[in-house]
């Protein structure tokens, strides 16, 4: 006999009616939730973990992980603030065509940028690139701070010996340090919050979608202490690619799903939906290599590295 | 413009870049979807072939309107 929703999908204004039990979620439809979710905060992530090592390295390392912990904290408290009134106070259908409509804005998104990277129309995300910006950047703004204060000591040597000490304390409570950590690791993160929120209020697995972020979160904070240093070997474009055929399937779902569309199979829908977008992703990026410009497709030919069908690079 | 009002103006243009940004086409195609999804409720097969079709023709447009161009001579 299928358990319906516990009570707490059925108080508040807009009871929730149970059309959706339990018993009816198919392992396909979780799975591939978990894998989405896991796979999208694994790549955000990364990308976050290479400002948190930027910052720590060219600032400190206490003001950037305070900073890097403090975004984690807002973030938590947004799926909060924001997934558990929609999971209780909005209809099932209404949520799914909004959480489809959100989910399909993004996967067309990530989908899109991954075929043009596949297909060598947009360079590859590259992680080192990243981390010397943000090193060279955050290194600038620390030359300018010690020369003025050269200048201030220059101008009244009484004060040299108080500004001498400055740099010390600025290492330990640097807000520039703990701004740029906290507002890289809170902008990749909002992403990831979209996404758990979107896909976890739609199926009323929010902790489930949580606890998957939050794996890949600490998956990569753990690699990144022990490396210490920026991930630019994780093959963050093919991660992106299924990301984004995960998201686009689940948006078009959800959407049709809300909508009153009745799909052939249920939640068996998603993994076929899954192999349509990887057989969209494939035929767009063979289709879009042709239309490289003959001065580009040339540079590839002889340059030192090609691009994969997954967006990777190879030698 | 009050603190408030730029506060406001800020998460609406920080929204508006994640959601619209430069690809306006996605935000368009979504909207079509799910108004495609609405005339076609009740259907089994036909929205079920539709509603992934249209999806990829617009990331199609998307993808072409993104490609790279032979710089002009």
């Amino acid at each position: 006999m299928p358990r319906t929703l516990p009570p707490v999908f059925r108080v508040g204004r807009c009871r929730v009616p149970p059309v959706v039990s339990v018993g009816e979620m198919h392992t396909s439809s979780t799975l591939i939730l978990v894998v989405a979710v896991f796979a999208a905060s694994l790549v955000e992530m990364v990308e976050a973990l290479t400002i948190v090592v930027a910052a720590g390295v060219s600032r400190g390392w206490r003001p950037a992980l305070e900073g890097a912990a403090a975004a984690i904290v807002v973030l938590g408290v947004l799926v909060l603030a924001v997934g558990v009134p929609l999971i209780r106070y909005i209809p099932l259908d209404a949520l799914r065509v909004v959480v489809g409509a959100l989910l399909l804005v993004l996967g067309l998104s990530w989908l899109r940028k991954a075929i043009l990277r596949a297909s060598g129309h947009k360079d590859p995300h590259d992680e080192d690139k990243i981390f010397a910006a943000t090193v060279a950047e955050l290194s600038a703004e620390d030359a300018a701070a010690q020369s003025t204060a050269v200048a201030v000591a220059a101008q009244s040597p009484a004060q040299s010996s108080a500004q001498s000490s400055a740099p010390a304390q600025t290492n330990k409570h640097d807000g520039i340090g703990f701004a740029v950590a906290f507002k890289g690791v809170f902008l990749e993160g909002t992403e990831v919050v979209l996404i758990v929120v979107s896909l976890g209020a739609a199926q009323h697995r929010l902790g489930l979608a949580a606890a998957a972020a939050a794996a890949a979160a600490v998956l990569v904070a753990v690699i990144g202490l022990v490396v210490a240093r920026q991930l630019s070997e994780v093959p963050e474009n093919t991660i992106k690619t299924v990301v984004g055929v995960m998201l686009t399937s689940f948006g078009v779902f959800w959407v049709g799903e809300g909508a009153g569309v009745h799909w052939p199979g249920s939640d068996l829908a998603i993994p076929v939906l899954v192999g349509f977008f990887v057989a969209v992703f494939f035929a767009f990026t063979a289709y879009m290599r042709t239309q490289l410009p003959a001065s580009i497709g040339t540079t590839a030919a002889t340059g030192a590295t090609t691009t994969t069908a997954t967006g990777t690079t190879a030698p | 413009m009050t603190a408030i009002g730029r506060a406001v103006r800020a998460f609406g243009l920080f929204w508006w870049d994640f959601l619209v940004g430069d690809t306006p086409e996605l935000a368009l195609a979504t909207g079509a979807i799910v108004g495609l999804a609405f005339l076609l409720a009740g259907q089994r097969v036909v929205g079920a072939i539709l509603l992934p079709v249209v999806a990829a023709g617009f990331l199609f447009v998307s993808t072409y309107r993104g490609r790279r161009r032979a710089p002009r001579a």
